[in-house]
């Protein structure tokens, strides 16, 4: 059993004992072949030294029973790393930032505690899924759809916490922004609620989520101050309708006024779903075809959809060349034939689909399985992505070995309102040689997206601290106001130390 | 849609303290099928959509089934390999998510379980 750094090996055992008192024998896991299971699949690191691995894990099924490990760890100073679903793959997986930190697994805190039709919204503990949360509202014949991200085993918590996304409409697929009220405990074991939680007889948790006073919610996105146990989510109630209108622009230049135009159409919420912008033919697909296109989905009422669509189109003829194309209108709910042939996460349903674009397939037989996500966000500009496209275009070769490295993208996703990310991804496997070619120019991006001004929204735990040094604005003023907090809220740093770049004090570099 | 009643639990009042230990929980007959349903049929059963399945024909070509249920190969032994190893994308399965119960139920259900192509 390997043991946290800096913790004796008997006050470990003391926790381990503490632990199973409070969970059952069963749910503390120190054996080898056990812990084994907690290993980030997709780590870049995979069976080297620097690979981010746990001592133990230990598993939960209450609030209560969370309170108690919490406590035991701030007691012995056990470093924990809370997780989910534990599905967090190309940013980390179930495995901790801090080699050595006992997982605190909150996959047995499955209940839907609540769905509420009338105000369409959800209270879910961590480990519930999508699939999960799918299946519970497909069961109570609620008229309310959730915003499915690609893997639907993920969960609904720890994707809105880890900054995910979805793909049906907008505010939804903000997973995130779409939350309403939250349960943490804190490295004291204490509990809190906050905005209208934070009302002992609250009726309104999930009615309004800013309640009274500093709105603190945001510090446990990406964060380390406490654990979430419970998070409220509005749901969209079901759109009778979906329709999607693609453009299609001649010249690469066409991409200025083709996302002037999309930027409108969204902020004046005309088009609400998930657009996607692509090279030449395929919306969503890396440039390099010449011209460009965007498919704008539309959910909304059956006789409401075709006039937005009609109105979207008015605008984007502006621009000299441009084609269009639409889907039929489709109604929900659809009937299984129609769901066979459609994108089934569109239509808030959760499904695993995802995994065939890099997992073996007939265009890629042999993948090396896993990969890492590169997501920096530009400015919502067709001149940021020209930009992009032309530094890409000069530095891959180098950064690629020549084009060895597969890697793939840039795809520009629009997934997020006012937001554009360029995504690359990186393939990795078990080869620590060419994991380590693809560590470098992970690396290397990073660097290169910070001089422009693009920084990451997300990335695999093992980059958090690059990408953390990158926003450094007065002298990293905000990466020290974290620290700050950090100390005053969890003054042993026993909570996930360097999430996100947010280490503890006694952890700190100077 | 015929709307429903969808509040199904009080919330538990959230200051309670339990320090004692987990109560056992009862003995629960565990279903290979229900295991296999929840953990496995998003990638592995017939049709578009399936990545498990594509990975398997790319793989195995004509000379075994894509489809894991189709497979007469397959015993309770590399069920659990493949479940607590993982391969490629497929990420391994912590026993948070499946207990060796249930895998062994899993085990059987796939390795006894045979639909006819």
């Amino acid at each position: 059993m390997a043991l946290p750094p800096n913790v004796s090996s008997a006050d470990f055992n003391r926790a381990i004992a503490a632990w199973k008192q409070a969970v059952g024998n069963d749910w503390v896991f120190t054996a080898d072949e056990d812990v084994a299971l907690y290993r980030d699949a997709y780590s870049p690191y995979w069976g080297e030294k620097e690979e981010r691995v746990a001592s133990a894990a230990v598993a939960p099924s209450t609030v209560e029973q969370v309170q108690a490990v919490v406590r035991t760890a701030n007691q012995y100073k056990v470093p924990l790393y809370a997780i989910s679903t534990g599905r967090n793959l190309a940013y980390g997986g179930s495995a901790p930032v801090y080699s050595g930190s006992v997982v605190l697994d909150l996959k047995r805190m499955n209940r839907v505690i609540e769905v509420n039709e009338r105000n369409a919204y959800a209270l879910v503990e961590p480990g519930v899924s999508y699939f999960d949360l799918y299946e519970h509202i497909t069961k109570a014949n609620a008229d309310v759809w959730i915003d499915p991200p690609d893997p639907g085993w993920g969960s609904v918590i720890g994707n809105a916490l880890d900054g995910g996304g979805g793909w049906t409409a907008s505010p939804f697929r903000d997973h995130f922004g779409a939350h309403c009220g939250m349960e943490v405990v804190l490295a004291n074991g204490e509990i809190v609620r906050t905005g209208m939680g934070a009302l002992p007889n609250s009726k309104s948790w999930q009615h309004n989520r800013w309640g009274f006073g500093p709105w603190v919610d945001g510090l446990f996105r990406q964060g380390n101050y406490g654990v979430v146990t419970k998070m409220g989510f509005h749901l969209m109630p079901r759109p009778e309708a979906m329709q999607t209108l693609t453009v299609r622009v001649p010249r690469d230049e066409d991409v200025v006024p083709l996302v002037d135009a999309l930027n409108l159409l969204e902020n004046q919420h005309v088009v609400n779903g998930s657009t996607s912008l692509g090279g030449g033919g395929a919306p969503g697909g890396p440039a390099g075809a010449a011209g460009w296109s965007v498919s704008l989905p539309i959910y909304g009422p059956a006789k409401v959809v075709p006039a937005q669509i009609e109105y979207s189109r008015e605008k984007f003829a502006k621009i000299p060349g441009a084609t269009f194309t639409e889907t039929e209108l489709f109604r929900t709910p659809l009937d299984a034939a129609t769901l066979a042939r459609v994108r089934k996460v569109s239509f808030g349903i959760p499904d695993l689909s995802t995994f065939g674009l890099l997992g073996r397939n007939a265009a890629n037989p042999s993948p090396p399985g896993g990969h890492m996500d590169f997501s920096p966000i530009l400015a919502r500009t067709g001149e940021s992505v020209l930009e992009f496209i032309r530094m890409y275009r000069e530095k891959l070769p180098e950064l690629s070995e020549g084009g060895t490295l597969r890697i793939l993208g840039p795809v520009f996703m629009t997934n997020w309102d006012r937001t554009m990310v360029a995504l690359l991804m990186f393939p990795v496997g078990r080869d620590p040689q060419v994991n380590g070619r693809m560590r470098n120019a992970f690396r290397r991006w990073i660097e290169l997206c910070a001089e422009r001004g693009w920084g990451e929204y997300r990335t695999p735990s093992v980059f958090q601290d690059d990408v953390a040094k990158a926003y450094s604005y007065n002298n990293h003023s905000l990466t020290r106001l974290r620290e700050t907090i950090k100390d005053a809220v969890d003054p042993n740093g026993i909570l996930s130390p360097g999430r996100y770049g947010v280490w503890p004090k006694h952890l700190r570099k100077t | 849609m015929k709307r429903a009643n969808v509040r199904f639990l009080a919330l538990v009042p959230a200051f309670v303290w339990i320090a004692a230990a987990a109560a056992a929980e009862p003995a629960q007959t565990v279903s290979g099928e229900a295991v296999y349903q929840r953990w496995c049929s998003h990638c592995h059963s017939a049709g578009r959509g399936n990545p498990g399945t594509e990975s398997l024909k790319v793989k195995y070509g004509d000379r075994l089934p894509s489809v894991l249920l189709e497979r007469t190969d397959l015993d309770a032994a590399a069920v659990k390999l493949f479940v607590r190893q993982g391969v490629l994308s497929m990420p391994p399965f912590r026993k948070t998510e499946i207990t060796d119960v249930e895998l062994a139920a899993l085990g059987d259900y796939v390795a006894k379980k045979h639909v006819k192509p």
